[in-house]
């Protein structure tokens, strides 16, 4: 799935990156622990969170995320902007529930991680 | 970049660099692993590698910041091994089988609303490292020193 029909589809807006990335996305992972987050073994996923703090954008850079999704309408600093930006990472802003957000991509065919 | 020297052990060539850690202060957290993790992109690694590197590091510097008081990360590169060094003033671990738990954690509040504090770091520093050895005082501090081997790259 490509970038603008995340967007598209969590009603969600690109805050770092460019939203017509031709970038493809498979799986994604939801988890508001960031230790979790660093337990998967996959690279380049979508990762739904609720946790919008720097240490989101570090962990995503170590587990090597492709994009970042803050679900619950959270506000990314222009910290976690820069710090995205430095280490290429995207970053959505989307005002759902983590549940609805991850269901909605789910029916339109992003898989799990397990 | 900060690093600090580059020595010769034996015959063998040994890059050494240093980064300090600050006991909780969220903002930095990262720093030293994300330079370390820069420094490896440069060497001619499997990246699979690489990021295992990155994820046993950041947690072991996350455990500075969120448990101890102050800390340095240091990492050894050589040819066959890359070795990451994580050294702390702090509390120190009672016991460290029972830290080794998946869900033992003594994170405080502040360390929770960060996202941390689910009790999986140090078993995740010993997935993705091919040796860990943990040595603590208490009162006085705490030693994280992983080892990777480096497997050459399929030609
Ligand atoms: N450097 C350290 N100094 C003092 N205590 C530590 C240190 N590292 C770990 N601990 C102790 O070991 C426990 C388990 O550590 P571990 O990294 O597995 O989990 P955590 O840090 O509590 O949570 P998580 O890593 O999942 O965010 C900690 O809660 C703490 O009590
Ligand atoms: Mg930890």
């Amino acid at each position: 799935m490509k970038i603008a029909d995340i967007v598209r589809i969590t009603n969600g807006k690109v805050v770092c990156g460019n939203e017509t990335a031709e970038k493809e996305i498979t799986h994604a992972f939801s988890s508001d622990l960031l230790s979790d987050v660093l337990t998967i073994n996959r690279v380049g996923i979508l990762l739904i969170t609720g946790v919008a703090n720097l240490q989101t954008i570090r962990t995503a850079e170590m587990a090597e995320v492709a994009c970042v999704l803050i679900v619950r309408n959270k506000k990314v600093t222009q910290e976690m902007i820069d710090l995205a930006k430095e280490n290429g990472l995207m970053i959505i802003e989307s005002p759902g529930s983590m549940f609805g957000t991850s269901g909605k991509l789910y029916e339109n065919g992003i898989k799990p991680l397990y | 970049m900060s690093g600090i020297g580059s020595g010769i052990t034996g015959e063998m060539k040994e890059m050494t660099y240093a980064f300090p850690i600050e006991g909780g202060d969220f903002i930095k957290a990262g720093h030293a692993s994300s330079n370390i993790k820069k420094i490896l992109n440069q060497l001619s690694l499997d990246p699979a590698i690489i990021r295992r590197i990155a994820v046993a590091m950041y947690e072991a510097e996350v455990n500075v910041v969120a448990h101890a008081y102050r800390g340095s990360m240091k990492v050894f590169i050589s040819p066959e091994k890359i070795r990451v060094r994580v050294e702390d003033e702090g509390p120190g671990i009672p016991d460290i089988e029972k830290a080794m738990q998946e869900g033992y954690s003594t994170a405080s509040e502040k360390v929770r609303e960060m996202g941390f504090g689910a009790g999986m770091g140090l078993s995740n520093i010993k997935k993705n490292t091919d040796k860990l050895d943990i040595r603590s005082t208490i009162n006085k501090g705490t030693v994280v020193e992983m080892t990777t081997f480096t497997k050459p790259k399929e030609a």
